[in-house]
């Protein structure tokens, strides 16, 4: 386990390092110079030119990306165009801001969707069953941003329960806080847990037929103990796989949630950074997210040989 | 033999050939120029002149919708085909090969899929200006691993029948063995899948024209038209509702016709279905 462990931490340490080469040549092709950028269109020759040494934008390609490679590895993620600020402590903001919705998000996708998957396998084909189905269904296919949308009109604007978009710190006081934060975890929630309850359903629903059901059953287990301890704990193997897409998911929600909410966490300071071309933040923000990203497909997977002892940690790399 | 096409394929078909057909049609059917600017009819409620009312700059809701699916279509159709042009020889080459040329291909995958898709997304589209093309580029490379991974392990499974060895044993050349013994076979997962992948494409390029880096204003998506109506959604919610509503719908018919070509070409799915 810790040898398979550590073979992955190498293998995200190599993909970090292939990605952060792969950003830093992108950005390098953005369109329009960056120097001008900072200093507006009135900007003389002479300014710009002092703005391009300052940031060695002259210097050849592999020497900027050494210079800011080297910086990665000291934790200097470099500073930030725009803001003028070291972009280390901006992003970690962030990113702390934007785990907190992503975890929020995630606990409630994981107890609602397992709950209503695990209650439509039981009661399958009952009219609770169809019309969890076609809900499901339904949210699967409303986008995100169309449906934050849709919130904020219903919540924020006809009903005034909740404010339309920002962002309040916890020490605001936690009703203020959580009046901020309940839209958009309910944007990020609703197309996630009928994605998990479609799997959980469908993957409890092959697990009661299985014989150890049948042989619980027959031992003459009540039938919710037969459900939690037999079929249950069998049927979120495959649950858990998804919740582990899911985070990749969660992850493209929040970009898109935290934009329309104006919540300030990592999503909408890339696409912020995009807009301003504030390339160190975008590099600094793409570098750390797919570092994020890695780092919970990673948990997944452990916690997936945790839950399924029969799985080869050898072959997981190869599969 | 009348095949039964399954009640959710008829559907969505139709539903879709009908969204297709009107987007296509689109310059031709709408009643007004999409970027027919008219300040004297800002935001007007949807009535007899407007179907679907007016937005900010007095331009046709109803004509920019009929304009906007073209690319939000070109978006998921393109999208899926470059992810199969792309996807499915490198996967037939990556199972029937193996070795170091699956090594290779599946090592290059997994790098892709480190990055989560929409940020995929964002990196390719920040290099340059918006561009429905691109845009369609940029998501279906996100959905190349996907389309390699299942074309791989299929490939894997036939490579081992015995139409194949045969073909094997007659020498035919690998090319042959690929496209007339193994893609016939292949098709229907990669079928299935290529439906799925066509919402998921669709709602991902309105996502990231929502987000700026797909189409370009004046011209708009389904994603940008939802983007721009956004201020005004209190005293206008038509405008958002419109393109947000035939995009669900879409992706609905999309998701049926999937499930029920599903359920047409894997006859196992059929008992464990209800």
């Amino acid at each position: 386990m810790l040898a398979y462990t550590l073979k992955r931490l190498a293998y995200i340490a190599v993909i970090l390092m292939v990605m952060s080469m792969l950003i830093f040549w992108a950005t390098q092709v953005m369109p329009g110079d960056v120097a001008q950028m900072i200093l507006g269109q009135f900007a003389t020759e002479d300014q710009i030119g002092a703005v391009r040494a300052r940031l060695h934008l002259d210097d050849p390609i592999h020497a900027q990306y050494l210079r800011w490679a080297s910086g990665l590895l000291r934790g200097d993620l470099g500073v930030s165009m725009m803001m003028d600020r070291p972009i280390g402590p901006l992003i970690g903001e962030a990113i702390l801001r934007s785990a907190v919705l992503a975890g929020i998000s995630i606990v409630f996708v994981a107890v609602i969707g397992i709950w209503l998957g695990v209650y439509s396998a039981v009661r399958r084909g009952s009219k609770t069953d169809r019309a969890i189905s076609i809900a499901s269904y339904f949210f699967i296919s409303v986008p995100e941003f169309f449906w934050a949308i849709v919130v904020i009109l219903m919540f924020a604007g006809t009903l005034g329960w909740f404010p339309a978009t920002g962002y309040a710190a916890l020490s605001e006081g936690f009703w203020t806080w959580l009046r901020h934060i309940i839209l958009p975890v309910a944007t990020l929630v609703s197309g996630l847990v009928a994605h998990v309850s479609r799997l959980t359903r469908s993957s409890m629903i092959e697990t009661m037929q299985s014989q150890y059901v049948t042989a619980a059953r027959a031992k003459g287990l009540p039938e919710n103990v037969v459900i939690r301890r037999h079929a249950l704990r069998n049927a979120l193997v495959p649950t858990i796989t998804v919740l582990a897409i899911d985070v990749g998911l969660l992850m493209g929600g929040i970009v898109v949630v935290e934009t329309v909410f104006s919540y300030p966490g990592l999503g909408r300071m890339l696409i912020f950074a995009i807009e301003q071309k504030d390339i160190p933040v975008v590099q600094a923000g793409i570098l750390s997210v797919t570092a994020v990203y890695a780092l919970a497909n990673l948990a997944a997977d452990l916690l997936y040989a945790f839950f399924n002892p029969r799985i080869r940690y050898g072959n997981a790399l190869a599969r | 033999m009348a095949t039964r096409w399954p009640a959710s394929f008829v559907v969505g078909a139709s539903v879709f050939g009908a969204v297709v057909v009107a987007a296509l049609l689109g310059p031709h059917i709408a009643p007004f120029p999409y970027d027919g600017i008219d300040i004297m009819a800002r935001f007007l409620p949807p009535d007899a002149t407007h179907w679907l009312g007016t937005d900010e700059f007095g331009r046709d809701v109803f004509s920019r919708l009929l304009y906007g699916g073209r690319l939000s279509l070109l978006m998921g159709i393109g999208a899926t085909s470059v992810s199969l042009v792309v996807g499915v020889p490198l996967g037939l080459a990556a199972g029937y090969y193996g070795g170091k040329v699956d090594e290779t291909i599946m090592r290059t995958i997994d790098l892709v899929i480190s990055v989560p898709p929409i940020l995929m997304g964002i990196l390719i589209l920040s290099m340059t200006p918006p561009n429905p093309w691109k845009t369609a580029i940029a998501v279906g490379i996100i959905y190349v691993p996907i389309m390699v991974r299942l074309t791989r392990g299929v490939t894997l499974e036939l490579a081992s029948e015995e139409f194949v060895l045969a073909a094997r044993a007659r020498g035919e050349r690998a090319w042959y063995i690929l496209g007339a013994e193994i893609l016939p076979n292949a098709w229907p997962p990669i079928i299935v899948e290529s439906a799925l992948r066509v919402t998921f494409a669709i709602m991902l390029g309105a996502a990231l024209s929502f987000l700026g880096l797909g189409v370009h204003p004046p011209a708009s998506d389904w994603g940008l038209m939802i983007a721009e109506s956004r201020p005004f959604i209190d005293s206008a919610p038509w405008v958002a509702l419109a393109p947000g509503f035939v995009l669900c719908v879409t992706v609905i018919a999309v998701n049926l016709m999937g499930d029920g070509l599903r359920e047409m070409l894997d006859p196992r799915l059929k008992r464990g279905r209800g």
